[in-house]
């Protein structure tokens, strides 16, 4: 009988401090942002007043930077997919003696601050850099700036990101039985049909997973804006970091951010509803 | 790749570039991914006219010489090692505890827990700094500082600590377990001679992934932070006014030990798995996979 119990008993204790932090420290300040985004007034007097208004007003006043961060976000995405999945298929199948080499240089931007890369990105990117002075002169830069515009925001995104999409693809990748795709050349597969009808296939739960780990922290980055961008690419982590910090209106920051929060979850479910569930929830969908 | 009889040079050249397409694009790409570190090393030799470390003028060494001579600087950093070590130490206990429970254990409520564990992962850390924010200053029983920074870096940790752990857990034949209880081992006697030795690469995998984000996260802690400074915030603090050169050099010493870090980690993680014959299962391809693990 006490075994029983104490079998009962045991998980609950183990989870006990976790749970208690994660529902003290997060669950409950969102339910505290959420009544901060329908109050009015300014802080030390703030009061709670159903103010559904804070929501459209900051609508009004910041949807073009909302758009823009699913735009910036989006185009990251994309373009770190585009430059993911060829280094971590070199990495699973063509490396050899330097997939451990090819490995750390993926994870080597994690080593250096996540600002100092990003100071870097402005260096690099600055008015008399080489690679300014390229774009120039082949003319994707016909002003002779690179910094401040979108690209230069996409950019750093791009950058920033790209392990989170890497690491999971690779995961993925290795773990596929190579017997597989060498039956699919024994019944005569093409290179091609062989790589579409079975690797790629194989490889979605990673790509799902790099999808969502590189457009969920895009979306709501302020650093790569706030160094790389201009006025015009300010993006909504900007507003919010802006509301709350240096302009302290509390309630439009807060309304912002649930707005924010609400758009990732439900782009977040229609994107897993048309991808596939096994990737999130990892090993408890199987 | 040999040139077959009879084969022309172009043609020759077409199918070697067919063949190795795809490395050639990994090295750019791993180029690209190397290009800022690269850039970080070389102007931390610069000796930039104005304030601004943007463009090359010449090379010194006194930056070196004198990278933790600047004293708010070298104070965040301590601040942020700190705070990075306290976190670190926290989440992974905490982490570890729940990673046990959702392994070892079916109960009511597990997909709750599962679900508590992943949410912060895939929250926007902007949100979750506005949120801690809202709290603190709701409630008003804590004082911004280094207080909240902890608070804030421990609940961001455990999750990936959880993950990380978990993955380790799979793999993990129990049979040793049995074996010890059989022998007349307590429950702790058995944990600690058998399962916490067999679990700790992972464990310290967790660890590493936890300092690393605390060492290196901005954007909660510039919500929560009050007016204790930590490594990024004087980064982006000082960025506003033109970065003193020695910040390169510093990012240059924790990229060092970072990597030395790894190292010996890895090395660790190697012996640990040679010691034992048991080998767990590589796992997990949900999230981004923790250095210590990556390389292996």
């Amino acid at each position: 009988m006490v075994a029983v119990l104490r079998r009962r008993v045991i998980p609950y204790l183990l989870l006990g401090p976790g749970t208690f932090w994660l529902v003290l420290f997060f669950v409950v300040p969102l339910y505290y942002m959420f009544k901060l985004s329908l109050e009015t007034g300014i802080v030390g007097n703030l009061e709670f007043n159903w103010h559904w208004a804070n929501y459209s007003e900051a609508l009004d006043l910041y949807h073009s930077q909302l758009v823009r961060s699913f735009i910036y976000a989006g185009v990251a995405t994309g373009a770190s997919l585009l430059l993911a999945y060829p280094l971590a298929y070199a990495i699973a199948f063509k490396a050899g003696r330097y997939r451990n080499l090819m490995l750390f240089a993926v994870v080597a931007p994690f080593f250096t601050t996540y600002l100092i890369r990003t100071l870097a990105w402005e260096t690099i990117l600055s008015d008399q850099s080489p690679v300014t002075e390229f774009m120039h002169a082949v003319g994707l830069a016909p002003s002779g700036h690179v910094l401040a515009t979108s690209f230069a925001v996409i950019a750093g995104l791009t950058y920033n990101f790209l392990p989170f999409m890497i690491l999971p693809i690779y995961a993925s990748l290795e773990r596929i039985d190579i017997r597989l795709i060498e039956a699919g050349k024994d019944l005569y597969a093409s290179a091609t049909q062989s790589f579409l009808r079975v690797t790629l296939p194989l490889s979605m739960p990673g790509v799902v997973a790099g999808v969502l780990l590189t457009f969920i922290p895009a979306a709501g980055d302020y650093v790569n804006a706030q160094f790389l961008g201009g006025v015009g690419n300010r993006m909504i982590g900007n507003v919010i970091q802006s509301l709350y910090l240096s302009q302290s209106n509390y309630p439009s920051a807060a309304a912002l951010s649930f707005v924010l929060m609400a758009l990732i979850m439900i782009a977040v479910v229609i994107y897993i509803r048309f991808a596939g569930s096994e990737a999130l929830m990892g090993e408890e969908a199987r | 790749m040999e040139r077959r009889a009879g084969e022309s040079g172009l043609a020759y050249a077409w199918r070697w570039l067919r063949e190795h397409a795809v490395m050639l694009v990994g090295a750019l790409v791993v180029l690209y991914l190397l290009v800022p570190i690269v850039v970080i090393f070389v102007f931390s030799f610069n000796d930039p006219a104005g304030r601004y470390n943007f463009t090359w003028v010449g090379f010194t060494l006194s930056h070196w010489e004198n990278a933790f001579g600047i004293e708010d600087l070298t104070e965040a950093l301590l601040t942020s090692i700190k705070l990075a070590l306290l976190a670190t130490v926290i989440s992974t206990i905490v982490g570890t505890m729940m990673a046990l429970a959702l392994v070892r254990h079916r109960f009511f409520g597990r997909r709750l827990a599962n679900f508590l564990i992943v949410i912060p992962m895939a929250t926007p850390e902007v949100v979750m700094g506005a949120a801690l924010l809202s709290f603190f200053l709701l409630i008003g029983t804590f004082s911004l500082g280094f207080e909240t920074l902890l608070i804030a870096h421990v609940m961001f940790c455990i999750s990936f600590v959880v993950v990380v752990v978990r993955s380790r857990l799979i793999g993990f034949d129990r049979s040793l377990e049995e074996a010890a209880r059989d022998l007349g081992a307590g429950p702790f006697t058995t944990f600690r001679l058998i399962t916490l030795p067999l679990i700790l690469p992972g464990v310290f995998g967790g660890a590493m992934l936890a300092f690393a984000l605390s060492i290196d996260d901005f954007v909660i802690s510039n919500f929560n932070s009050g007016t204790t400074v930590t490594f990024p915030l004087y980064i982006f603090g000082a960025a506003q006014r033109g970065i003193p050169v020695e910040v390169y050099c510093v990012a240059m010493v924790l990229f060092g030990f970072t990597v030395a870090a790894m190292g010996f980690a890895t090395w660790q993680q190697r012996r640990a798995e040679k010691l034992t014959e048991v080998r767990p299962e590589q796992e997990g391809a949900m999230m981004p996979m923790p250095p210590a693990q990556a390389t292996t």
